[in-house]
């Protein structure tokens, strides 16, 4: 009877992926463009034509052709090359800020949730103010105080994302506070916090993917942003904040792809990711699986 | 006056296409009430739909006519239906909570029907409201009208319902489950004023219910639904006298009704001689003085106000109640989920009402007192399979790992006659009755002294519940178990407990031997809650033979 054993993930997990890709062909396209940017984020160094980095003032706001894809930028770099190597960049800074709010969003809001009281006014108070500033202010104001570093673009996203997790997880929790089966749970020996995290806490799985999707969208466009206001990371390294930033002097004069095509791509990320949703809530979903 | 000929209603679903209702066929006269019985997805609540035109999105009437009064319903115009709904014939549904807008004073939601249907003008709105409420016996109409919803009890909002249902004077009014929900006195209370008021109106009904006694008792004629098909039609005494068919037999004999012993709910050939269980003479729990008071925003509130009794190794007791009696509160106590504000506990001689349910956890006799919950679909957590569900506290209190928890769990799915291919379902995966199963096997894991079973039959139909509860009587006398039976139906009580203990707002009120409370209660209220259970009419032929052949 080792077919009842509870740890059979592995194969199931990949079966799964394959029944939700198979229902929704939405999910299957957005599945397909995560991967694509997960390939050049891990390997667009090495797939690249060009350096990104290096400058050719002979061949600079070239438009696009055979040699250069995407055209060349002001310096004469190679555009295309650019846009796949800004991929890491932009990915690590909205998937580690998106981790970053999930866990700590998740830690408050499951808190919250499940003992409420006075713990829940004064978290819920806390977030209601970090909701009251203009986010993106905010995060500007974060580092601009912090520092102009890569770091501090990724705790101040990081930050202003969280009282979106928290609210979440707190309504998932608390509606489970007092169902069957945490009681029994508790019956069978598991204390508060045990009961909290490996028995109410996943059943809140499912509509935390959702905004998980929806936040590395908005990430990658905060990030993003605050690079093209001059905060965060600074010429030359590439990242599509600032190539849109650089390239938006240049659409008047008709170079419109040195802004164009990091734009493009943002675009793509944004909506992989905001497709992505629904795919992840039904990977989790244990009733999806028939 | 209503003619259903022969009709079918399809939903188109990704699986492909879902007969629901099966070619049924009805006719319903002037002045009667005809009641639909069957258990869940049987299509008694699509057929209802189907006749209002007011079917799912993806559900169709595939096949059959609708005549009303000489009218086609079936080819009818939208618009020509919304004149039908509401004027001509109404509808009641299950949740009168939901039925009601939350936001809205329940004397302007009477209002927007009247005005809605031209009964009303801005004028005499208000006072033909009050008249309505008043209809349904709500007492300080005036006062009333300005209520919300969510001021108003269970049976309060169901009247509200029924007066806006009856707004209109339609010629016919479609109940579904009106009762579901209810407490058993509120239940007879509401059902009284549909049956009065309906026939003072001359008005036909529909009612739609799973409960066989209460259809019995209420209406003229009955149907039988089963898998979208009538299975059997005719006179309520008649069909419960000497069913006909067997599924309406297997109905009948499944209905807890008094005068039945536990086997007897179950079909005839799956009956198996009764096991006795023994009572013993020493105290296994006994309760002294126990009170729970909550902090409330208008003063505390006394929601166990001091009870005291003993139960008996291997004695089956049960507690019986309305909402609010403090029946929940209590069992939460006595499991240890819930510190008592004073009072003792004491099990197996020693005192663990003291003990804070958190450190309890820990304790070597947590694995002694066990529970069953009420509903099984949220008892179960919907990331875990029958066996993670089943394993839990043989893992966490029993310390089983490997093949002796495997082993185990499977010997307990065996007790609880759960198929082992189950076992790595996911609770939607399960039906009713399979988790009803899950719930026990987990609660008897540890092989309790002490099982608190709380309503563990409510949510289910009556062929099952009638398995379940000899599946339970089973088990008290295989494993020598002690039960606390936590229920608002006293026909079911009587058929499982020894002993009785009836409460009333936080308070015993009466206690003893299960015969002597339900043959003379001494309590006025225990009276109150044995007359309002719906009382089918004996069932003479079918059982004389039986009784006679034991």
């Amino acid at each position: 009877m080792s077919d009842i054993s509870p740890t059979q993930s592995g194969n199931g997990m990949l079966a799964h992926l394959g029944h939700v890709m198979k229902e929704n062909p939405v999910t299957a396209l957005s599945f397909g463009l995560f991967a694509l940017f997960v390939l050049q984020a891990f390997f667009g160094h090495w797939l690249v034509p060009y350096d990104p980095l290096a400058t050719n003032s002979v061949r600079a706001l070239e438009a696009p052709s055979a040699d250069h894809w995407f055209g060349t930028d002001q310096l004469g770099r190679d555009v295309f090359s650019r846009v796949i190597v800004a991929t890491r960049l932009d990915l690590t800074i909205s998937v580690l800020a998106v981790a970053i709010s999930f866990v700590i969003g998740s830690v408050l809001g499951a808190v919250a949730g499940y003992w409420g009281g006075w713990l829940d006014a004064v978290l819920n108070r806390i977030l209601d103010t970090i909701m009251a500033f203009p986010l993106f202010v905010l995060a500007m104001g974060i580092v601009a105080a912090l520092g102009n570093t890569v770091e501090n673009i990724i705790y101040a996203t990081a930050i202003i994302n969280i009282p979106f997790y928290a609210r979440v997880v707190r309504a998932e929790v608390n509606i489970r506070r007092e169902a069957g089966f945490a009681l029994a749970a508790r019956l069978s020996g598991n204390g508060h916090l045990r009961t909290l995290a490996f028995h109410i806490f996943p059943n809140a799985l499912p509509p935390m993917m959702v905004q998980v999707s929806l936040n590395m969208g908005w990430a990658i466009l905060n990030a993003a942003g605050l690079s093209f206001v001059g905060l965060g990371v600074r010429p030359p390294t590439p990242e599509w904040g600032i190539m849109v930033a650089e390239g938006a002097n240049y659409i008047i004069s008709g170079h419109w792809w040195v802004a164009l095509f990091p734009g493009l791509w943002l675009m793509l990320a944004v909506f992989t990711f905001n497709l992505m949703g629904d795919g992840l809530r039904d990977l989790v979903d244990p009733r999806r699986r028939t | 006056m209503l003619s259903v000929k022969d009709l079918s209603v399809a939903f188109k679903t990704r699986k492909g296409q879902v007969d629901a209702v099966r070619g049924i066929s009805f006719d319903l006269a002037p002045g009667e009430t005809l009641g639909i019985v069957g258990e869940s997805g049987s299509g008694k609540s699509v057929t209802s739909y189907a006749l209002m035109r007011i079917l799912d999105a993806g559900g169709r009437i595939s096949a059959g006519d609708v005549t009303w009064n000489g009218r086609d319903l079936r080819a009818a115009s939208e618009s020509a239906m919304r004149q039908v709904r509401g004027r001509e014939i109404s509808m009641i549904f299950q949740n009168p909570r939901a039925a009601l807008n939350p936001i809205r004073k329940v004397g302007h939601q009477i209002e927007d029907v009247l005005r809605q249907h031209g009964r009303a003008t801005r004028a005499n709105a208000h006072a033909k409201a009050i008249a309505a409420l008043e209809a349904v016996k709500i007492r300080n109409a005036t006062d009333r009208y300005h209520a919300y919803p969510f001021e108003l009890s269970g049976g309060m909002c169901q009247r509200i319902v029924i007066a806006i249902a009856l707004a209109c004077d339609p010629r016919l009014m479609i109940a579904d489950e009106p009762t579901t929900g209810l407490d058993i006195t509120t239940q007879k209370a509401v059902m009284d004023l549909m049956r009065d008021l309906i026939r003072e109106r001359g008005m036909s009904s529909i009612v739609i219910t799973h409960d066989l006694g209460l259809a019995a008792e209420y209406c003229d004629r009955l149907a039988v639904m089963k898998d979208g098909q009538i299975v059997e039609a005719g006179p309520s005494v008649n069909l419960f006298a000497n069913p006909q068919h067997p599924y309406t037999r297997k109905l009948v004999d499944a209905t807890p009704r008094p005068g039945v012993a536990i086997r007897d709910l179950l079909p005839p050939e799956a009956r198996t001689p009764d096991l006795p269980h023994e009572v013993g003479s020493r105290a296994l729990l006994e309760v002294v003085d126990l009170v729970k008071t909550y902090p409330g925003k208008s003063g505390p509130v006394h929601a166990v106000k001091g009870i005291s009794f003993t139960i008996r190794e291997g004695q089956s007791v049960g507690l019986v109640g309305e909402s609010g009696c403090g029946k929940s509160t209590t069992s939460a106590m006595l499991v240890r989920l819930l510190d008592p504000t004073s009072g003792a506990i004491v099990f197996d001689g020693h005192e663990i009402g003291g003990i804070p349910a958190e450190r309890f956890l820990r304790d070597p006799r947590r694995g002694q007192v066990q529970m069953v919950f009420q509903d099984a679909t949220d008892s179960l957590n919907p990331r875990h399979n029958a066996f993670d569900s089943i394993a839990e506290p043989l893992r966490r209190l029993g310390g089983l790992r490997g093949a002796a928890l495997h082993a185990r769990v499977e010997e307990l799915a065996h007790l609880t006659g759960l198929p082992d291919h189950l076992l790595t379902r996911y609770p939607h995966q399960l039906s009713g009755g399979q988790k009803a199963r899950v719930g026990i096997a987990r609660a008897i894991a540890l092989d309790p002294k002490f099982l608190i079973l709380d309503e563990p039959t409510a949510a289910l139909d009556v062929s099952i519940q009638a398995v379940v509860l000899n599946l339970l009587a089973d088990l008290r006398a295989r494993l020598g178990m002690t039960y606390l039976f936590v229920s608002h139906d006293l026909n079911v009580v009587r058929l499982l407990c020894d002993h009785v203990i009836v409460m009333q707002d936080g308070q015993i009120v009466e206690q003893g031997p299960t015969a002597t409370v339900m043959d003379a209660p001494s309590h006025p209220y225990t009276r109150d809650l044995l007359q309002s259970a719906p009382t089918p009419p004996a069932p003479i032929a079918a059982h004389a033979p039986a009784k006679a052949a034991e």
